[in-house]
């Protein structure tokens, strides 16, 4: 397998020597008809509703710089540039909702223009006509690629990052009371949260010595036997620190999952909502909390 | 030296200082609860703070060591599993049930008087006025 680093993208098709001499004149073609071909192209991305986010006027400037990268990337064959600006402008648009699709589509509509002007142009010579488009198509297909594939990785990117984000975000330790730790879990609960969970909530018992915890899961849409085993280990491993758990926030739904799936909550201390729990915890820990009339303070 | 037994008041606190090899955490159960029996303990705190591993011959050997100083009438607690170890031994399936666990040596101390002073105090003498 060759090697390849990773920014590069494979390229699909080569183009014969012999064609690739045309290159020069097809691009200064591109370059002589730039303006009209241009409009016609940005004229083809609004009467097929593509990049709808956008405003006219930054799919004109959009139009602009893809067709200069794009004839440059015939010229010189490098897509460097060309990916550079892609990343780029994925960057802006992704956040806006363009999607995977319109960006392909305006790729190949530009190229579907481009490919047009080159009939026009050839159409007395056949032969020609044949030999200019064996050697735009490889470069052509290369350049839809190039954009394409740049567009996809700057969302898996994004994605990625979200997700590095959700999972920094996802349980924070919150201490309530003295000794009494608040743990809402938010999200699904995979095999991987589990752990980092369980080893946020251990490292959270040691640096706040604390004696009770509320685990909260509220915000857990769906516990099955896999999630339910999560929570056994990390009650389980609390113990062992001396910390005992309170596990609320159980739906309606989820408590007859549970139920009917068999899993063995049994040992665990359950409190209906995270109320009842902070409660729970405070009577463990023997606070007192009592409502004193607010009209008494007003006296003194 | 590996492992320390003070004693301190009616509690013996025992510290290990580094993991401890089969024959040699044998050789600890049966000194302290020997030792129980010699100072009259009533309490027994384990401190593993300094272990970074705890296997599954350790974690059962503290087990039975709890199960027999309560034969010999003393409570164990244990105490300082340090956050790895109580998730990895979770993992393996070694709980220690049925054994008191607590954060540290403060916590520790604080548990067992807790739970002795609800027990009638075997030290005041009959008679006594």
């Amino acid at each position: 397998m060759e090697t390849r680093t990773p920014d590069e993208v494979p390229v699909v098709q080569e183009a014969r020597e012999e064609d690739l001499e045309l290159l020069p004149e097809l691009v200064t073609h591109l370059r002589d008809r730039r303006t009209e071909l241009r409009e016609q192209w940005a004229n083809r991305i609004t009467n097929a509703h593509l990049l709808s986010a956008m405003t006219e006027e930054e799919i004109f400037s959009m139009a602009t710089s893809v067709y200069d990268s794009y004839v440059e990337v015939l010229e010189t064959g490098s897509v460097e540039a060309l990916q550079a600006y892609a990343r780029d402008l994925s960057e802006r648009i992704i956040p806006r909702g363009v999607e995977t699709y319109e960006v392909v589509g305006i790729v190949l509509l530009l190229r579907d223009v481009l490919a047009r002007s080159l009939f026009e142009k050839y159409q007395k010579d056949f032969e020609l006509l044949n030999r200019v488009l064996d050697a735009y198509e490889p470069a052509a297909n290369r350049i839809a690629n190039t954009v394409a594939v740049s567009f996809v990785r700057e969302r898996e990117r994004i994605i990625r990052q979200q997700q590095d984000a959700i999972r920094e975000l996802s349980t924070p330790v919150l201490q309530v009371r003295e000794r009494i730790l608040i743990l809402p879990i938010i999200g699904i609960l995979d095999e991987q949260r589990a752990n980092q969970f369980t080893e946020q909530l251990l490292a959270g018992i040691r640096s706040h010595r604390a004696k009770v915890v509320v685990i909260d899961i509220t915000g857990v849409p769906d516990v099955d036997s896999e999630v339910a085993n999560h929570l056994v280990q990390a009650v389980d491993a609390s113990r062992l620190m001396g910390a005992s758990v309170i596990l609320t926030g159980l739906s309606p739904e989820i408590a007859q999952t549970l139920v009917t799936i068999g899993v063995e909550l049994g040992k665990m201390n359950t409190v209906g909502d995270l109320q009842g729990g902070v409660e729970e915890a405070e009577r463990l820990l023997g606070f007192r909390v009592t409502k004193t009339d607010p009209a008494d303070n007003h006296l003194h | 030296m590996l492992v320390s037994i003070l004693r301190q008041g009616s509690y013996l606190i025992a510290s290990i200082h580094e993991a401890l090899n089969d024959r040699e955490i044998v050789q600890f159960q049966q000194d302290l609860v020997e030792q129980i029996g010699t100072d009259r303990a009533r309490g027994v705190i384990i401190d593993v703070a300094a272990l970074d591993v705890m296997d599954s011959f350790g974690s059962r050997t503290l087990l039975n060591l709890a199960h027999a100083a309560r034969l010999r009438g003393a409570e164990t607690v244990i105490v300082g599993i340090q956050p790895t170890v109580a998730f990895a031994m979770v993992r393996l399936g070694m709980g220690l049930d049925n054994v008191h666990t607590a954060l540290d040596l403060e916590e520790g101390l604080a548990y067992l008087q807790r739970l002795l002073q609800q027990q009638p105090d075997h030290q005041t003498r009959h008679g006594a006025s």
